[in-house]
């Protein structure tokens, strides 16, 4: 890859990019949407964050995309105490020390 | 608590960024490790988290450079994943849209997954909030970790190749997601868009592009609207 190259996908990624989070606050700011349209936004989250997930939970890549039991099991461990608490930092700290303990005790690596 | 003073709603909003740092520092730090593994120089992958500023697309973009992809399927794909983000703005634009332009402009350049998700949280909880409010909140929440995501991509160059598999730091960013995902399920439509985004995105996953992903998102936000309405309906019946 020659630096030239590299330089064009930063600049065009970065303006693109830009422009995708500039859309809808820079042309429509200000003016009120409709009642159908905002019904719909309500699930923008839960519509995309699960989905770009969970491929990354079942196929981890660090196992060449195969079912791993460690990762799994601190998917699972931090989606339940994020359910049951709806507290983010708990649910981190709680899958992060799953995810370490399997692997400590699969000896993983 | 209306009358709070404005300053602090930067710090509340400063508070609930913060545990975000648990995750952005390992991801960033994982991308100037694997970044520099690719061949680009310090510089280089300095420039690329400062001025895309959106992990997921940064490595996306990344594993297809290594493979020698074409330069427009790398562009394609890496914008295709930041998609989602036009939905952020479209959602944030209700609440933050009577803001001037150049605040306007400046949210729009910190407005990654993280920001999005505690600010839209809080609006939608609060909705008596002032715009001042508002915007006061949402760079409270962006203050702990956008800059850090710059600063542990330096970090990341500098250590290379010294991290320890046992790290895992790949799975920082699922554990992020899922950690920020569970509390939303408030509703039964909720759930069941969250389902559907799950099921359509591993089955057409195989799609080029990262076009399944797109489509999962799509149907699961007209589903969720759907069941929403139903259950209006059935609640007034």
């Amino acid at each position: 890859m020659s630096a030239g190259y590299i330089w064009t996908i930063i600049i065009v990624l970065g303006i693109g990019t830009y422009l995708i989070r500039f859309s809808f606050l820079g042309l429509i700011g200000g003016k009120d949407l409709p009642e159908w349209a905002l019904r719909h936004l309500r699930y923008t989250a839960v519509a995309v964050l699960p989905g770009l997930v969970a491929p990354l939970v079942l196929w981890p890549a660090a196992n060449g995309g195969e079912v791993e039991p460690a990762r799994l099991s601190a998917a699972l461990v931090t989606f339940a105490v994020g359910l049951l608490t709806r507290n983010v930092i708990a649910a981190i700290t709680l899958g992060g020390a799953t995810l370490f303990g399997m692997i400590w005790l699969l000896g993983a690596y | 608590m209306t009358d709070a003073p404005q300053k602090s709603y930067y710090w509340i909003g400063f508070r609930e960024g913060l545990p975000f740092l648990l995750v952005v520092v390992p991801f960033g730090l994982l991308f100037g490790v694997v970044a520099t593994e690719a061949g680009f120089t310090g510089v280089q992958t300095m420039a690329f988290s400062s001025v895309v500023f959106a992990g997921a697309a940064q490595f996306a973009a990344l594993h297809l450079m290594a493979e020698d992809a074409p330069f427009l399927i790398i562009v394609a794909t890496a914008l295709a994943v930041n998609l989602r983000m036009a939905m952020y703005s479209a959602s944030l634009s209700v609440w933050l849209g009577k803001a001037p332009l150049w605040k306007r402009a400046l949210i729009a350049y910190v407005n990654v997954d993280q920001s999005y998700a505690v600010s839209i949280n809080r609006f939608e909880d609060e909705p008596h909030l002032t715009l001042s409010q508002r915007i006061r909140f949402f760079f409270g929440a962006v203050t702990p970790v956008c800059p850090m995501w710059i600063v542990a991509t330096g970090l990341g160059i500098w250590l290379g190749d010294t991290i320890p598999d046992w790290m895992a730091l790949d799975f920082a960013v699922p554990i992020c997601f899922l950690a920020i995902i569970a509390p939303m399920m408030r509703t039964l439509a909720h759930m069941i868009a969250a389902v559907i985004s799950i099921v359509l995105a591993l089955v057409l996953s195989g799609l080029p592009y990262n076009l399944g992903l797109l489509v999962a998102a799509v149907v699961a936000m007209i589903v969720g609207a759907q069941v929403e309405v139903m259950m209006n309906r059935r609640a007034t019946t």
